[in-house]
């Protein structure tokens, strides 16, 4: 008697499935996902995982924390990532020290892998949240991320 | 009010004081055609604007709500840019063919709104074979189908249309059968004498248990006519593109399209007037209002339009041995024993009425 029990069952789970979408369409004026976006720019915040472009957060003294190891700029599989480093005399210890000069990122060829982030052993470089990146001339593309003038945190390489 | 809701008598009463008896009547058909293509053009528009904003609302997303207040526009804006864009064809395609089987589809579906009741008397041609009138219209349709796909010269139409073909003849039969269950207690086939019967109780509720199986496997043979998902092999668009209408565009694929939401309509108008009383309102509260009855008998049909948008957003396609399963070994015999009970029932009395 397979017969009824199956209009039975096939009756009973397509109820199952319109009571399930029918909650969603009760809750849907509450739970929207849409974003009306031009119209709500000055709220907006996007979530913390959204990759916008890669930057290098600076403290107050003017400190970042990256040491020069090139481990993104290898990382990259496009070469976004240029580091243009030297060697001087650490001042605490007189030893001869990598650091850098310039942390040269270009958001025109970023393709948001997020692979320099993971390779990343100090956690220098992070994702920010921000989402409007279009400019009228591509040259504003190409980035410095660490600031003029800052230095590397001192026992970031310990 | 002394205004009668006899639209074809009073527009030809108001035309016979103007002009002699023959061209008045001719203007009368004429001006009760425009008033129902009106209806039709309106009704299908907005329609589509609420499956879009249903669709949306079962998605969590918000729908259309750009164009005029609240989206209300949108789709009048649609139906502008697809009167505006160019009629492509295929150069293989059968020409005359190609360009008659919108037509089909569209008069069959206009054809059969002409005899529904909104409301006493508001009614533009009672037939007195209504019901059966209804059934062999809304079949017409599919010959439209049938010949788009064979004469846009693409096979992925064909297929779809020969699906569609296969959907339409099996189904028909339920949707027939699932009707005539309610002729048996009506003894009528004229819409207004079924009305006239459900003052005692709508039949839904005289007929009760034979009347609900009924009302579902009409539900469901219904959507699977009018080839809305989860019956929808006909435009199943991961493997067919866009079916029958792929080499459509412009307005011709409009008419498709509008056809295919009046279809559901007038799928959901046929339930209402057999199963929910028509225009009659629950326990006659209005009845002193006749025009009240429009708003009853639109209502009805909305939430039963709803129940299909519901279905739609739901349900996940079937295969197409799945779907002639459905028909001919469940709802078939279903629909056979329902109708015996049912006519027991009647002989036996035992129908509920107020």
């Amino acid at each position: 008697m397979s017969y009824f029990s199956d209009i039975y069952k096939g009756i009973k789970t397509l109820l199952t499935g319109m009571s399930v979408t029918g909650k969603y369409f009760l809750t849907s004026r509450k739970g929207a996902i849409t974003q009306q976006y031009p119209d709500n720019r000055d709220t907006l915040k996007m979530f913390e995982r959204f990759r916008g472009e890669v930057v290098m957060p600076h403290d107050e003294n003017n400190e970042h924390q990256c040491t020069g190891c090139q481990k993104c700029e290898l990382a990259c599989p496009n070469g976004s990532i240029e580091i243009i480093w030297d060697r001087g005399i650490d001042e605490a210890t007189g030893k001869k020290k990598k650091f850098i000069d310039r942390h040269i990122y270009h958001l025109g060829l970023c393709t948001m892998c997020g692979l320099c982030i993971e390779a990343c052993p100090t956690d220098a470089i992070v994702w920010a949240q921000n989402y409007e990146n279009s400019t009228y001339d591509r040259t504003q593309l190409t980035k410095v991320l660490n600031r003029p003038g800052s230095k590397v945190k001192a026992g970031i390489e310990d | 009010m002394n205004i009668s809701l006899n639209i074809t008598e009073t527009i030809q009463e108001w035309l016979m004081s103007m002009m002699p008896e023959g061209v008045a009547s001719i203007a009368a058909m004429v001006t009760v055609a425009l008033i129902y293509l009106i209806i039709f053009a309106v009704a299908g528009l907005y329609l589509v604007l609420l499956e879009r904003r249903v669709a949306a609302w079962f998605q969590l997303r918000i729908g259309p709500n750009r164009v005029g207040p609240l989206g209300l526009l949108q789709t009048m804006a649609d139906a502008l840019k697809l009167v505006s864009k160019e009629l492509t064809g295929t150069i293989k395609a059968d020409k005359f063919l190609y360009n008659l089987a919108p037509y089909f589809v569209i008069v069959s579906s206009l054809m059969a709104l002409a005899v529904f009741p909104f409301t006493k008397e508001f009614q533009a041609f009672d037939i007195n074979i209504g019901i059966f009138f209804l059934i062999a219209i809304s079949s017409i349709g599919v010959i439209g189908i049938l010949l788009g796909g064979w004469s846009s010269n693409n096979k992925f139409a064909l297929i779809g249309a020969m699906r569609s073909g296969v959907q339409t003849i099996s189904y028909e039969l339920s949707v027939g059968l699932s009707l005539l269950t309610m002729i048996v207690i009506t003894g009528s086939l004229q819409l207004s004498e079924i009305v006239e019967v459900q003052k005692q109780g709508w039949l839904i509720l005289q007929g009760h248990v034979p009347a609900i199986i009924a009302f579902m496997v009409y539900m469901i043979a219904g959507t699977a006519e009018t080839n809305r998902a989860p019956f929808d092999m006909v435009e199943a668009e991961s493997e067919l593109g866009a079916g029958f209408h792929t080499e459509y565009s412009g307005m011709k694929f409009a008419y498709f399209f509008l056809a295919e939401f009046i279809n559901m309509f007038i799928i959901a108008a046929i339930a209402t007037t057999v199963f929910f009383g028509a225009w009659l309102s629950p326990f006659g509260i209005t009845e002193s209002l006749p025009w009240l009855g429009v708003f009853w008998f639109l209502g009805k049909t909305l939430i039963l339009v709803f129940l299909m948008m519901w279905f739609r957003w739901t349900f996940p396609r079937l295969r197409v041995d799945q779907l002639l399963t459905l028909e001919w070994k469940y709802l078939l015999p279903i629909n056979l024993i329902n109708i015996l009970i049912m006519a027991i029932i009647v002989w036996l009395n035992l129908t509920i009425k107020f």
